[in-house]
Formats: structure tokens, sequence, C-alpha cells
């Protein structure tokens, strides 16, 4: 792990991290319903979710297709209005931030950027550095050194001159989160980060994800279809289920042979391991 | 890692700037009345420095009356036509999008050929009757941006599929309407209408209109330039700016008016000049990267490079007769477009 070890080398921790101390999200009774015309009925309700996220933690937002993840992942950065309930980040709420405000505090690991024309890694990463910048935002000595840091501790530095278009999957997502990073934000969002990862690159980036997480103490909050990886890095996880969260707690509690097969519409085996940590096993259907 | 610098952007711009000196003393000196490289050149200096008066009385008055005012509107036009396209390209996220994608030079064309069409039926203050046609073309622009912006919203927000479709559906309903009315009206009411669909720099403007153009270039110029980081990140798609603090919806608003604006204004003096939207800043792109920050100053210069160069080859290389400077453009522009394709390609 050189980029966990380049992080606690060169003590590249982004200035505003240090004041995350006791960031913490708070998802209160927040419900939304999504129709797509006014006049009809929602085709997808939210039932009232609650749940926290503090600094230095992990929370992982898990669940079939269409339970309601991604629109847990919107409301909380603030791209949905929630119908009822709050979503607020150290005491505001995050609907009604400014765009700048909000991209200082929250940071977004999508999936594969698509790029109409071609970037340099380094450029991508600056990008993190716009909500910060004045007018015209031309980038500082001191944006450069926050960019140089985030590539440092992802382990990507080395890809610095880099084009976005030729590297591969596992850097690109490493690449994604270090301009996530160099946004300095207290709470970080990421949607389904490991999708297009082989196993070994899904296990590193989480693994980096964890250090990075405690180190500079952010907020995280994780969308995945990974119960195992979440089950192994997460400390809490919001297991949902057609718009309801039907539990939130440690994955150990949450992990139940009976919900799980409930909710995921199959057979399988959960194990306690030695680490107190669940494993999730499928079987195979029986016709 | 050298990220770009205010410093940097002023360095380059510098550069073009002297590179589109030379080209516009190179345009002067191309005419009937045979001028020196070397006394024009010092001549222009004076201009910009504000001392036309001494130029010199032989050939002051075809300098300052005749040759120089076209090739500013050359140079407007061009920088116009280049800046809007630029934008646009990141405002619809397409590569290919170009000033005339939404429709705007259609709304302008037919606003203009209506005009033509009742100038002789009204009658009218001169001052008013010199500004009629581009005002007409400005209003058939203006039209046609309202319409389609309207007919692009989704839900409150612009959508940017939305809106290139409904921008190709007007402009196709438009070039109808346009084709009708060349058709059908008699030959003598739309002579000119033909060279000037294809862009035609030779009609000389009114002062005031010249002064509209260039205020309106510098003022939409300047609205676009604000939003040129934003752009950046718009590129990467509307959620992720959004995530990285882009105020998507009002960056959006402001580039389609401004983008629109310089079209409009554009397409009214000159009529559809071709390709220069579209290929020039392409050209800039592989020379200058694709930050917006130093892309849409470099666009504005190449624009006007490329129209200069263009309007002098229009004016001479048939001399004593005129080309329509759109068919120079469209000549040289169709084939560097697809070497830049296949550029790419490979």
């Amino acid at each position: 792990m050189s980029a966990v070890r380049d992080s606690v080398m060169e003590r590249g921790v982004p200035d505003g991290s240090r004041m995350n101390a006791d960031s913490r999200l708070s998802v209160e009774q927040v419900s939304y319903a999504y129709s797509p015309n006014p006049s009809q009925a929602p085709v997808f309700t939210l039932e009232a979710t609650s749940f926290q996220v503090k600094s230095g933690e992990i929370v992982a937002v898990l669940g079939p297709n269409a339970s309601g993840k991604s629109t847990v992942l919107k409301l909380v950065a603030g791209a949905l209005q929630p119908l009822s309930g709050r979503i607020l980040l150290n005491g505001m709420e995050t609907h009604l931030m400014g765009a700048r405000l909000r991209a200082q505090k929250i940071a977004m690991v999508q999936q594969e950027s698509q790029l109409l024309f071609p970037a340099k890694v380094w450029e991508f990463v600056l990008q993190g550095r716009h909500p910060h910048g004045k007018s015209l935002r031309f980038e500082t000595e001191s944006d450069v050194t926050i960019a140089k840091d985030a590539l440092g501790q992802v382990g990507a530095h080395h890809l610095m001159d880099r084009w976005m278009d030729q590297i591969s999957g596992g850097e690109k997502q490493r690449v994604i989160l270090a301009r996530a990073l160099a946004q300095q934000p207290t709470l970080l969002l990421l949607d389904e980060p490991t999708l297009h990862l082989d196993i070994g690159a899904q296990v590193d980036f989480l693994h980096t994800l964890k250090k990075l997480t405690i180190a500079n103490k952010y907020a995280v909050l994780i969308v995945t279809h990974e119960l195992n990886l979440a089950g192994e890095y997460a400390d809490q996880v919001v297991l949902m289920q057609k718009g309801k969260s039907l539990r939130v707690g440690t994955p150990s509690s949450v992990y139940q042979r009976d919900l799980l097969e409930q909710v995921f519409q199959t057979q399988l085996v959960v194990e306690q391991r030695v680490n107190g940590r669940p494993r999730v096993s499928v079987l195979e259907k029986s016709e | 890692m050298q990220p770009l610098t205010l410093g940097k952007v002023a360095v380059r711009c510098g550069i073009l700037a002297v590179i589109l000196f030379v080209v516009v003393v190179i345009a002067l000196k191309f005419g009937a009345v045979p001028v020196s490289l070397y006394g024009l050149a010092k001549d222009l200096i004076g201009v910009l420095i504000g001392r036309s008066s001494e130029i010199s009385s032989e050939y002051g008055m075809i300098i300052r009356e005749i040759r120089l005012p076209r090739i500013a509107m050359g140079i407007f036009v061009g920088a116009s036509l280049s800046v809007a396209g630029t934008s646009f390209q990141a405002l619809l996220r397409n590569p290919l999008a170009d000033p005339y994608v939404l429709g705007v030079s259609q709304g302008a064309a037919v606003g203009s050929i209506l005009a033509l069409v009742i100038e002789p039926h009204i009658a009218m203050r001169p001052e008013i009757a010199a500004v009629f046609t581009p005002l007409g073309g400005f209003i058939g622009a203006t039209l046609t941006v309202l319409v389609v912006f309207f007919l692009g919203r989704y839900r409150g927000e612009i959508e940017n599929r939305t809106l290139l479709l409904s921008g190709v559906i007007a402009g196709m309903f438009l070039g109808a309407i346009i084709s009708m009315l060349i058709t059908m009206l008699p030959s003598s009411s739309t002579r000119g209408i033909t060279v000037w669909l294809m862009g035609d720099l030779s009609t000389p403007m009114p002062p005031i209109l010249a002064w509209v153009l260039r205020t309106g270039f510098f003022v939409c110029f300047a609205l676009i330039y604000l939003t040129a980081s934003d752009l950046n990140l718009l590129l990467a798609g509307e959620k992720e700016a959004m995530h990285l603090g882009v105020d998507v919806r009002k960056v959006q608003i402001v580039v389609y008016l401004a983008a629109s604006a310089l079209t409009g204004l554009a397409v009214s003096v000159s009529g559809s000049i071709g390709y220069v939207g579209l290929l020039v800043p392409h050209v800039m792109r592989l020379i200058f990267g694709s930050d917006y920050r130093m892309l849409l100053p470099a666009a504005a210069f190449g624009g006007a490079i490329a129209v200069v160069i263009a309007d002098t080859a229009a004016r001479t290389v048939a001399a004593p007769s005129e080309l329509p400077v759109g068919a120079i453009t469209a000549i040289v522009g169709a084939p560097l477009f697809i070497y830049l394709l296949r550029r790419k390609l490979a």
C-alpha cells in the first residue's frame, strides 16, 4: 500500500481536514417522492429515513436496485430537496447551501467521468480546487500543493502527467477520489465507486479510503452493491428496500440471514468472522 | 503540473494580437490603390494611439473610410462567431456545435428578408432605413433564441439534448420559410439575399451599427469569460459541475443568451459566414488546449484573423468582382475540418 505509506510519510493532509474533528451528517426523518410529471402520482417514494455519519466514519447504504440508495445520496448531496425532514451537515441544511459553499463541504465521487475533450490527470485533480477559487479561478501555488498532496494520498502521484483517457479503470477511480480530496470536504459521498473495478482494485480502493477517512476525519457515505466490501470496511450500514430504510447499525448487527434473504430475494449464508466482520455467500438457486 | 496563470493568458493573447495586427496591415494593402506596407503599419499604429488625422492624405480616405471599417467589421464578426461557437460547444457538450446550430442564423435571415421586403413600402427616416435590415435580422434572431430557449426547457431546467433538438428543428423550419420567401418573392426584392445567406462583408455598416457590434461583442465576451472556469467543468457534465460548485443553471442561461446575442449581432450585419464558429475553436484547442480561460480569448483572436484573411481573399482572388466571404470560409473550412477529424481518429 504505497498510497498509505506516501500519505503517512508526506503528512500531506489538506488543511481543511484538520477542522473536521467534530463534523457530522444528520439525516432526520427525510422523505422524498419522485414523479415524472407534477400532475401524476409519484412513481417512487422514499419513506422517512434517519441515520447519522460522524467524522472518521464510513457509512454504507445497501440495498437492491430501485431501493432508494441513489435518492438518499442525491438528497444528502443537496441536489434534491426533501419532501419532509431535514439533512444537516454541521447544523446547515445541505439543499439550502449555495453551490459553491456546498462544494467546499461536500465532495462526490461518481463513476467514470465522460470527458468531451482530453485532460491531463493534474488538470482533472485541480478542478477540485474550483469551489475555493476566486473569480476566474486561476489556481494558486497552494492549490497546486493541495492537488499534489491529494494525488499522493491516493497513491497516484506518478500518474500526474498522464492523460485521463489513457489510464486504467482502477487508476481513474483513484484520480477521481483525489479530485474529491482536493476539495477539502468534510463529507465525502461515493456512488458505487468500485463498480467497474476488479476485486484487487476494489480492496485497494476501499483500503485507501478507510485510511484517509480516519487520517483526515472525513464523514463518508458510500452507496454500494458490494455486501462483503461494505461488511469489511463500513462502520455502519443502512439497509434499504423499496424506498424504506429497514435497518441501521453495524454490519454484524444488520447482516442477518433472514433479513438479507428477504431484501435481496436470494438464498445466502452469513458467517461472522473472527475480526467481528460478517461475510455473505450466495447459495446456488434451487429450482 | 503547470496550471494556467493570468500571465500566460496575457502573453499568448499578446502574440495573437501581434499576428492580428500583421494580418490587418496586409489586408489593408490589398485593393485597387497600391499602398506601401511600411507606411500602413506606421499609420495603423497612429490610428491605434488615437492620432488618425496623421494618415497621409493621398490614401487616408481609402484606408479610413473604406478598407479599415470593413476590416473592423470582419474582426468583430469573426471574433463573435468563434466565441459563440466555443461557448455552444461547452454549453451543449457537443464538439460539433457551431453558432448556427440552434437556428439563430436562420431566424436572423428570415427577419432580414422580411425587412428587405417591407422596407420599400414604408416611409422612414434615412438613419433608420440604414439599419433597417440588420435590425430585422436581429429581431428575427432574438425571437428564435427565445422560442428555442422556451422549447428546450424541461421542468424549468435547460436540458442540453432537448435544447439542441429544438434548435435544429427551429433551424429547419425557418430554413423552409427562407426557401419559400425566396421562391415566392419577385427577384428584384430578394437581390443580394443569396449572397447575404452565404455571408458577406461588402455592405458598409453605418457607424452606429459598428458601435453596436463592437460594444455588443465586448459585453457578451466579458459575460461569457466570467464563466470560463465554470465552462471547463460543464464539459464534464452538469452533475459533476454542480458537485464542484458551479451554479449550473445560472451559467447555462448567461452563456446561452450571450452566445446567442453574439451570433445574432454577427449574422445581422454579415449573413451566416460558415465554418468559422466551428473550426476556429477546434484549431485553437489543438494549439492552446481546452481550458476555456485561454480558449475563449484565443478563439476571439483566431476568429478575427480567419475572417479578415478570408475577406481579403474574397475581395482579391476574383478582382474586380467580389466573392462572398462565406464561400471562401466554406471552401477552406470543409477540407480543414475533415483533416482535423481524420487526425483525431488517427
